[in-house]
């Protein structure tokens, strides 16, 4: 028998040297030094909140589609010229721009997004062919058990609170005319309260001055979207969703949470990794490595700017569908009654301490991490304190927030599957009502 | 004005060793941030599974994480995950592969735990059992309960090819999976899972001689077993078009797919790269010539992808293989007149050569896109261990974004000149949802 190897203590976490400036037109800039590999990755997060959806929607889709003076064609050539590329996607909150380069391509690639931020053009057949296609692609999402299953939870969750729907219907799309999407645009696509983040080979400074340069002309007052703070989650009968002949059905759950800078938030997301926030949790290790109902069962906390929830997902096969919610409901009631073990906690806590240098070890990890952090007031520096607060949180207040926040009865359920298979043993356990 | 850009590179350092028992080890240290990525690969896959059971690599795979001679069943998982490290492992064609990214301070634990089920892992019933479950609800996941479940990935191999290695299913038939035993996977792992059948790569965050020293002493005393010898899956090209069609019931809109093989990627490099950048020529952006002609202009699809290699590993697989092009089309789509457009468009090429910067462009984005992979632990690990399995040449992940930038527009020209007809297999879905 040979002994488990210890492990060597990490070292004190280091941040990466950032530097951030406010331009002149409201942007905020933050750019950061990471010169592993020769490029740079950049991500601008715009206040978008309570826009209306299918316009925004189309918007992201349609971003590209071209300038003044540059076909969508010319736009991703002159990109890859810099060996770059541009996306943008859109949350409840925010439009998201994507992008990298090769490291000597920074200049051009914020010259290109520039153009397209200051100068689109929404030409009328390229937009055409753009709703046609996300139309398509909302039918095939429409066909996605995953995304079936997330539709009828946020409207179990959220009911008239506009995160509640977060993809237009088909045919709201095809209404929407590119006239709309400039004024959009015009309205909304503004610097005040936008971040840009830069992460790769370069000098912070120097990248800054570049993001100057290219972005001075992009000015104009931010709109806020006064998005209302979420309704507290109200639990009740389980929502059963019907697909007929659906092999798996989709088990979804909401649980309240907190918010990152709440004084509980690293002991939520303690308890959360010991329920089923990871591979090594109860939740996972009994529905699968035990009963083998399913194959990837996950938990985690989703942060949205209005409010946060704790989401319970797994696609069991539709014969063990009751089985799998009583295990569910039971680690749940087991996390919530009772509190961890040390062992079990020393693990999470582990876990959440050095995934946090993994996903901060790629300047693509650095960047998303940078900006997703910044979208919520945040910078890098709070990875500090929340990795001294995971250290610190105690089992007893890991077993007080789960007892607030993990208990069964607060708990929104959605099921979506062959009704008329899984609804008598659904029926069994809790009240059922169909969504 | 075209502005030519300098493709940059890597210079990752590469150590190379073999052990008294034949394991095959990779070192790439790199100190810029502190984590390390171990990956062990195999030398079989799918194409080395036996007749009547389909899909026994992968589900071996599942059984090399129930335990092992130090371990027992969930061990594995609560070790890494313990150390703060993420896992995983996975099946591809020619190779099966296990990994962990952890904080530096766990290598010597992930070295300790890959060396333990290299000894050989526990072999039980229950676990077998559990694990053919488990892997049932992944295919459900993944192919049976969702819409375009294998497209293409298992759907067009049986139309290409003509032989049980290359053409069935690497997830495997329920049946299969059923039957598989206990003796099965001793006699699987005794025939392939032997150390001189394997490479081991570390990169990151470590000392080459301490890391040298752990290696030696952790997989050293691994016993030695003779490698298999390498099988020769070659088959006859095509001689002429094949065609297949299916009806997928939750497919709300049709696609069409096709395969050209290709040279040896091995054996014939020089003559295979030009195929992995005529790929991302036809398809790699809105600049590129199959997006911008049927995306944009004729909308006779609403994407369309090209790569290399039924798992997208162009530099991780052996002959036969084939380059695919994979298109979704709107509603009453036409898959015939897709493929016509297609060899219009190659016709094009091979008549009149690319544009001016057309190939310059595509580099430079291809090589932004190997660096970038290159900065996870991971995407260095992981790659260098099959590029040493596979050609003894782990640094040639430094020399790839060079040698894609030395492809001519001749070498372009004649790739395509090959993609006939008459050498094509295609696979068509149509829907069988209602939309």
């Amino acid at each position: 028998m040979t002994r488990l190897p210890d492990l060597i203590p990490d070292a004190k976490l280091k941040l990466p040297k950032q530097v951030e400036r406010t331009l002149a037109g409201g942007l905020t800039v933050i750019a950061i030094r990471r010169p592993a590999v020769p490029l740079v990755e950049m991500r601008l997060r715009v206040p978008f909140g309570r826009a209306p959806l299918p316009r925004a929607t189309l918007l992201s889709q349609a971003l590209f589609t071209g300038t003044g003076t540059m076909s969508s064609v010319d736009i991703a050539a002159e990109l890859q010229k810099v060996g770059g590329g541009l996306s943008a996607g859109l949350d409840p909150d925010r439009l998201l721009i994507t992008g990298n380069a090769l490291a000597s391509g920074l200049d051009r690639m914020l010259e290109l997004l520039a153009a397209v931020l200051t100068d689109p053009a929404y030409p009328n057949d390229e937009v055409a062919t753009e709703r046609e296609r996300l139309v398509d692609h909302i039918q095939v999402a429409l066909s996605q058990p995953a995304h079936l299953a997330r539709t009828a939870l946020l409207k179990r969750m959220y009911g008239r609170h506009p995160y509640a729907v977060q993809t237009p219907e088909p045919e709201q799309v095809r209404s929407v005319r590119p006239a709309q999407l400039r004024a959009l645009h015009a309205d909304r696509v503004r610097p005040e309260g936008s971040v840009l983040v830069l992460v790769g080979d370069l000098n912070p400074e120097k990248a800054i001055d570049a993001a100057e340069k290219a972005l001075g002309s992009w000015t104009g007052p931010g709109k806020d979207g006064d998005m209302p703070a979420t309704p507290e989650l109200v639990s009740g009968p389980l929502v059963l969703v019907d697909r007929p002949g659906a092999v798996q059905s989709s088990l979804r759950m909401a649980l309240p949470a907190l918010g990152r800078t709440d004084p509980d938030y690293a002991a939520l997301q303690l308890a959360n990794l010991v329920f089923g926030g990871y591979f090594s949790s109860r939740w996972v290790e009994n529905m699968r490595e035990d009963k083998g109902y399913t194959y990837g069962p996950h938990t985690s906390i989703e942060h949205f700017l209005a409010g946060s929830a704790l989401l319970v997902a797994a696609e069991v096969a539709t014969e063990v569908t009751g089985p799998s919610l009583l295990e569910t409901l039971y680690e749940l009631g087991r996390i919530a009654s009772l509190p961890p073990g040390a062992d079990e906690l020393e693990q999470a806590r582990r876990y959440a301490l050095g995934t946090l240098r993994l996903g901060m070890s790629t300047q693509a990890g650095l960047a998303g991490l940078a900006s997703m952090y910044a979208s919520f007031g945040l910078r890098l520096d709070y990875l500090s304190e929340y990795s001294v607060a995971l250290t610190k949180a105690t089992r007893d207040q890991v077993a007080e927030v789960a007892a607030r926040f993990l208990a069964p009865s607060r708990a929104i359920t959605v099921v979506l599957g062959d009704a008329e298979r899984v609804a008598a043993p659904l029926a069994a356990l809790t009240t059922v009502e169909r969504g | 004005m075209a502005r030519k850009i300098k493709i940059p590179a890597t210079k990752y350092p590469v150590e190379r060793f073999t052990l008294d028992n034949g394991l095959r080890v990779v070192l790439t240290p790199d100190r810029s941030a502190p984590v390390v990525g171990v990956a062990v690969v195999y030398d079989v896959g799918i194409r080395s599974e036996p007749e009547g059971r389909t899909g026994f690599a992968h589900l071996f795979e599942h059984l090399m994480f129930q335990g092992s001679e130090n371990l027992e069943k969930l061990a594995h998982f609560r070790h890494v995950q313990g150390a703060g490290g993420t896992f995983n492992g996975s099946t591809h064609l020619d190779y099966t592969d296990y990994f962990e990214v952890l904080p530096s301070g766990a290598l010597e634990r992930a070295l300790f735990l890959e060396a333990d089920r290299m000894r050989g892992p526990r072999l039980t019933e229950e676990n077998l059992q559990n694990q053919i479950d488990v892997v049932k609800e992944e295919i459900r996941v993944n192919v049976l309960n969702r819409p375009y479940g294998g497209f293409p990935w298992l759907k067009l191999p049986p139309v290409l090819f003509a032989t049980f290695p290359n053409e069935h299913d690497g997830y495997g038939s329920f049946g299969d999976l059923d039957s598989a035993t206990v003796d099965d996977a001793k006699a699987f792992f005794d025939r392939y899972y032997a150390c001189g059948n394997a490479t081991l790569a570390v990169a990151g965050d470590f000392d080459v001689a301490q890391a040298t020293e752990m290696i030696r002493r952790h997989f050293g005393d691994v016993p030695a077993r003779p490698a298999p010898s390498l099988p020769d899956f070659d088959e006859p090209d095509l001689t002429a078009e094949r065609r297949d069609v299916y009806t997928d019931r939750l497919a709300p809109l049709p696609g069409v797919a096709s395969a050209w093989r290709v040279p040896d990627p091995i054996g014939d490099f020089a003559q295979y790269l030009p195929f992995v950048v005529l790929a991302e020529v036809l398809t790699d952006g809105d600049a590129s010539r199959l997006v911008d002609r049927l995306v944009q202009r004729d909308r006779s699809v609403t994407s369309i992808g090209g790569y290399i290699g039924f798992m997208g590993d162009e530099f991780q697989v052996r002959n036969p293989t084939a380059l695919l092009l994979q298109a979704h089309m709107p509603p009453g789509g036409d898959a015939d007149k897709v493929l016509r457009t297609v060899d219009e468009e190659l016709d094009r090429l091979v008549a009149d050569g690319l544009t001016a910067g057309e190939l310059e462009r595509t580099q430079a984005r291809i090589a932004t896109h190997l660096l970038r992979d290159t900065d996870a632990v991971l995407g260095r690990a992981l790659p260098m261990a099959v590029l040493e399995l596979q050609r003894g040449r782990p640094e040639m992940l430094n020399d790839l974004p060079r040698l894609v930038g030395e492809v001519t527009e001749e070498q372009i020209v004649a790739a395509a000149a090959t993609l006939r007809p008459e050498r094509r297999a295609t696979v068509e879905v149509l829907p069988g949802a209602m939309a």
